[in-house]
């Protein structure tokens, strides 16, 4: 238990002084600045978005600079700053067949309508370091290849399989099925789907990582494949009420993950592929993968499987996935907690006390060995 | 936003007029905040405005669809600002842009309200909303040939056959 304690204003501002200092780092190189950021590490600003929970790159990016790299903190940071502002309401659902399309791959066809675009990817790179990067001047870039788009459309893969009766659909809800928000309730059990897909968005992408990998080794096995990855533009509408319709607010940058996984079927249905949902902020492409094998996962009880593995376990993994609540309870046992450790101080003083009464009772001799100091069961 | 609508009834003139200040609604949120100031100053005839709200920013939960096209969740917030004027030859504009600015939402505002002005929408569509809707074009036209460039063809190979 915390017990609040008072004092140390003094030492408090003056670490606080010297953080910043330390922060800024040698003044002779000269300061990033928040568009720089936002520019050249989009990929840590897509993150902080993400883990906070908000898309705004101009804050995710100041909020990295504030936290000296400290991605976590930067997210802490982002969901302090949403509570200032008001909620105008909730969008309305987002048509990810209608992005503008900057990558888009599945490994389960080959020759799918649209095609396979790699788009800025680190795939297929060899992971060398590359020095011209920390030279002073990097040097003008490659140009940027162009050709002519084939504007067909891009369907989502997982379409595609449906026609045919292979994959299975997405249920659509009950109208009047509310859905669920984390940010207005906190969570309960059991969680519906809407709930753990955003305890999911929000969630530690290292956490969500290491849940699917556990899943891939044989923790619940679901044999994923993944039958497509879009990434890209789409646009946000927001029904204004005093105006009467739809207003399109902007874009925002989102990557999708439909993993495709192994057969359900029952004596109603017949045997038909089943998947699950990644949808993040931004380029983080490895957490929508993360996200959809641990959503797949998730849904053990729907599809009439066998709870065998931590990943399959909703309380567990949604209790655990949100890094700024985790980041909370683990760090706070750095504050003072002089009085409650007190409290276990005496307590195992007396147990000792207790201990070494009890012993002395059966052996007298032990004794001895206390006052040497040499104690065996210590 | 890539792909065409797909056909619909005709609308009719009043839904045809609402269709289409969504659509110029959309251009100028689209639209980079300093280049819709440079579009705004360059428009001569700066009618006298006063603000019914804000501009103030506040918050918009995005909904996704599970698997894409199953219920709705809340994927996260996006920052909003909106704003509302009365322009002093009657019409009220309205604007809901992405991000934190607040001239830009302000300046959009009052462009809504100016395109609602019979006297001012020619204008307003041929100086300010044209070259807006073709840089957003082009724009658009550059990532998908960008993109377009990245299309890969893998081939199959057959194992063991020789």
């Amino acid at each position: 238990m915390y017990v609040a304690v008072k004092g140390g204003e003094k030492a408090i501002r003056n670490a606080h002084k010297l953080l910043a200092k330390r922060r800024r780092g040698d003044t002779s190189v000269p300061s990033l600045t928040v568009d720089q950021i936002a520019e050249q590490l989009a990929l840590s600003v897509a993150r902080v978005m993400c883990e906070g929970s908000l898309y705004d790159e101009g804050l995710a990016a100041l909020a990295i600079k504030q936290a000296r790299g400290d991605l976590i903190e930067a997210a802490f940071l982002i969901r302090a700053y949403r509570t200032t502002l008001p909620r105008f309401g909730y969008s309305e659902t987002l048509d990810t067949a209608k992005m503008l399309i900057e990558r888009r791959i599945s490994a389960t066809y080959k020759d799918l309508p649209g095609g396979q675009l790699l788009g800025p990817t680190f795939d297929y790179s060899h992971r060398l370091l590359d020095f011209a990067m920390a030279a002073e001047n990097e040097g003008a870039l490659d140009a940027v290849e162009s050709e002519t788009p084939l504007n067909e459309g891009m369907p989502r893969v997982t379409d595609l399989l449906s026609d045919e009766g292979l994959m299975e659909a997405d249920p659509l809800p009950e109208a009047s099925d509310a859905v669920g928000d984390l940010t207005r309730e906190p969570l309960s059990f059991p969680a519906d789907r809407d709930l753990r897909l955003q305890n999911l968005a929000r969630g530690d992408e290292g956490f969500l990582l290491s849940l699917a990998y556990s899943s891939q080794r044989g923790y619940a096995r679901t044999h994923p494949f993944t039958g497509e990855i879009r990434y890209g533009e789409v646009e946000v509408e927001f029904f204004a009420e005093e105006l009467g319709f739809n207003v399109k607010l902007g874009a925002i940058k989102v990557t999708e993950c439909q993993m495709v996984n192994q057969f359900s079927g029952s004596a109603k249905s017949p045997p038909k592929f089943t998947r699950g949902y990644g949808l993040v902020f931004g380029q983080v492409e490895r957490k929508a993968m993360a996200m959809s094998m641990v959503d797949r996962a998730l849904r053990w009880e729907e599809l009439g499987e066998e709870q065998t593995a931590p990943v399959q376990d909703t309380e567990f993994v949604l209790s655990h996935s949100d890094n700024i609540q985790a980041t909370g309870f683990v760090e706070h046992l750095k504050l003072p907690h002089y009085v409650d450790f007190q409290a276990e101080l005496d307590l195992v003083r007396r147990m000792r006390a207790e201990w070494f009464a009890a012993r002395d009772q059966q052996d007298p001799y032990a004794q001895t060995d206390l006052e040497t100091g040499k104690e065996a069961a210590e | 936003m890539s792909e065409e609508t797909t056909a619909s009834p005709p609308l009719s003139p009043a839904d045809q007029t609402t269709a289409r200040r969504q659509e110029i609604m959309a251009v100028i949120a689209e639209t980079p905040a300093s280049a819709l100031a440079k579009a705004f100053e360059s428009y001569p005839d700066h009618p006298s405005h006063e603000l019914v709200r804000g501009p103030e920013t506040g918050l918009v939960m995005v909904r996704g669809r599970m698997g894409g096209t199953g219920g709705a969740f809340n994927l996260g917030e996006v920052t909003v600002t909106r704003c509302v004027v009365r322009l002093a030859s009657g019409e009220t504009g309205s604007s809901y842009i992405l991000g934190r600015h607040k001239q830009h939402a302000l300046q959009a505002a009052i462009l809504d309200g100016l395109w609602q002005n019979p006297d001012h929408r020619q204008k307003v569509e041929d100086d300010i909303l044209a070259p807006l809707e073709n840089s957003r074009r082009q724009r658009q036209e550059e990532i998908k040939a960008e993109t377009a460039a990245t299309k890969v063809d893998f081939f199959t190979m057959v194992r063991g056959d020789d």
